[in-house]
């Protein structure tokens, strides 16, 4: 039987905010233990909570990005579990009046294929505290560092069929997150989380199969691998005759399994009602429409400047702002050498295959967008051929410093000086008098090809450092002169 | 007719994480089916057109401007809590299952 997946998404995204959502205590990550927790994220009796008006306001942004309706009165609930790491015993949320209703999102899949996502809602809540589970005689740990850090959690229709759709859209709002500035996007400290929740049917069946949640992913590729395990999962349990328990399961990227995790609370557990401590929140037009004008640049709209300005392709252009960080690169390189189309070729090649190889993040590379931009203004004014650009480009990525002191340093300087060229054109035909006499009877078209057997022994002479222009100018004059 | 069963009891005291003998649960439940059966006179009421009241106030939230105004207080804090390490608040153990 032909199975199709169905995907939907819960994203939770942690707004840079430099305070909590309902306190003053700052949110900076990497703080001692609880030096961040104060007397509202640890649940005083007495205290109250206060909302912060940038967090509403990444909310709003977001929503505009998503094309999304704004909910100008949204509302509080507390969602009541006990665990330790969320001292008052509910986690302050939203629900039936989010900040954020219905909107899409447009992929790029591969070969040009497009998608729409719809989302359904975006509601903004807090984050719980960590807990610790190494043995504190017999004791856990609590970190309540995080505790009251706002999050909006994104919530998608099941409108995704593939893990390649899955992963486009969450790159995707990584890339709309980032570009708004209202997250770090760093979802090695779990800035950016992602709940997957897969179910599979025949083809062609219009009702859905029982669904489970994976929780808790936080990157691509174990985004992606998790869904194949789960897709598979199901299909053979189906295929077996069996059925899919509704459950949430865990993955483990490192041992690349999942397991079930035993069934929580239904959501009437959760007992969700309004939260006396916070009145509604309502924002008028006027509010909406002055975020709107502070809105930082959408990557939608930077792919659309890349074609403007500096002359891209569409495909390039949606390669390079796929990402902010790489779009922000690119941009600083282009600045510092003012060659768009070398530069998007240099780091979608050259640059790309290093990052992938070394498994670094392009804020993490060693070769900084100066240092590419020196390398290409060595490539234009002729001291460095391709070849040995690459060599360049592979010694910065070993920190060897900027183009000009490795040129330096490993003289490979490329040689266009016309006396030294000569001398070596002049020795490569004379070791050659076979080649030479078949080149001159040859006909006219078939010598440019033939040229290229002299060019090759001569850059060969020169160790790659011969100006390939300059030999091909003096062979010729030589060869049929 | 809302009835509760003593199964009930054991769920609601294990989501509530109070104790509740199975001596006391019998009596417990026909507690909470009397209060539920208040709240079925209450539904008999027309609310068609009534807003919900989440709140008594007529008001809408303040919001707050985006800057640290609590400084670190954990000695303060960790002085009156039963148990600390490391600056870590210290609880019965929980395993995550």
């Amino acid at each position: 039987m032909e199975w199709e997946t169905v995907i939907g998404l819960e994203v939770h995204v942690q707004l840079a905010t430099k305070t909590k959502i309902f306190s003053g205590a700052s949110t900076a990550y990497g703080a001692a233990p609880n030096t961040q927790a104060c007397a509202i994220d640890l649940a005083m009796p007495g205290t109250l909570p206060v909302a912060n008006e940038a967090a509403f306001r990444y909310a709003v942004m977001f929503g505009l990005a998503v094309h999304a309706e704004i909910g100008k009165r949204s509302v509080f609930e507390r969602k009541n579990y006990f665990y330790p790491d969320l001292p008052k015993g509910y986690q302050t949320t939203q629900l039936a009046e989010p900040i954020v209703g219905p909107g899409y999102v447009d992929l790029e899949l591969s070969e040009g294929r497009t998608k729409r996502v719809r989302i359904h809602h975006a509601h903004l809540e807090e984050d719980a505290g960590k807990s610790l589970h190494e043995d504190y005689h017999g004791m856990s740990g609590i970190d309540l560092n995080r505790a009251g850090t706002p999050l909006i959690e994104v919530v998608t229709e099941p409108d995704m069929r593939s893990a390649e759709e899955a992963v486009a859209f969450a790159k995707k709002l990584h890339n709309i997150a980032t570009s708004l500035e209202i997250c770090d996007g760093d979802m090695s400290q779990g800035s950016m989380r992602f709940d997957v929740n897969i179910s599979v049917r025949p083809k062609g069946q219009e009702t859905l199969g029982t669904r489970t949640e994976t929780k808790n992913l936080n990157s691509f590729r174990f985004m992606e691998e998790a869904i194949a395990l789960e897709v598979e999962r199901q299909i053979d349990v189906l295929e077996d005759g069996g059925k899919i328990v509704q459950e949430t399961r865990l993955y483990n990227g490192e041992t690349k399994v999942a397991r079930s995790m035993r069934t929580k609370e239904d959501s009437d557990d959760y007992r969700y009602f309004p939260c006396p401590d916070l009145l509604p929140v309502i924002l008028d037009d006027q509010y909406i429409n002055e975020v709107r004008q502070q809105m930082p640049e959408l990557p939608e709209a930077r792919r659309e400047r890349f074609v403007a300005d500096y002359g891209l392709t569409e495909y390039d252009a949606t390669q390079l702002t796929a990402e902010r960080a790489v779009a922000d690169y690119f941009e600083a390189t282009v600045k510092a050498c003012g060659e768009a189309k070398l530069a998007a070729n240099w780091i979608m090649a050259d640059l790309s295959a290093y990052l992938n190889k070394e498994e670094l993040s392009i804020t993490q590379s060693k070769v900084t967008p100066i240092q590419l931009a020196g390398l290409i203004t060595r490539l234009t004014d002729g001291t460095l051929s391709s070849k040995i650009a690459k060599q360049v480009f592979e010694a910065m990525t070993l920190g060897e410093g900027d183009a000009d002191t490795i040129i330096e340093a490993r003289g490979l300087k490329q040689v266009s000086d016309t006396g030294a060229l000569e001398k070596l054109v002049d020795e490569v035909i004379a070791n050659n008098t076979k080649q030479v006499d078949n080149y001159r009877s040859a006909d006219e078209a078939k010598r440019p090809k033939m040229l290229g057997f002299f060019v090759g022994q001569i850059m060969k002479a020169s160790k790659g450092q011969a100006n390939p222009q300059a030999v091909n100018d003096i062979l010729k004059k030589k060869l049929e002169g | 007719m809302a009835t509760v069963e003593p199964s009930d009891i054991a769920k609601l005291a294990q989501l509530a994480r109070i104790a509740v003998s199975e001596q006391q649960s019998g009596e417990v439940a026909s507690r909470i089916t009397e209060v539920l059966n208040l709240v079925d006179q209450l539904q008999a009421a027309d609310t068609r057109d009534v807003e919900p009241m989440a709140h008594p106030l007529d008001a809408v939230q303040r919001l707050r401007a985006d800057q640290v105004t609590e400084q670190n207080r954990r000695e303060a804090f960790q002085a009156i809590a039963p148990a600390v390490e490391d600056g870590l608040y210290l609880v019965p153990r929980v395993i995550e299952e």
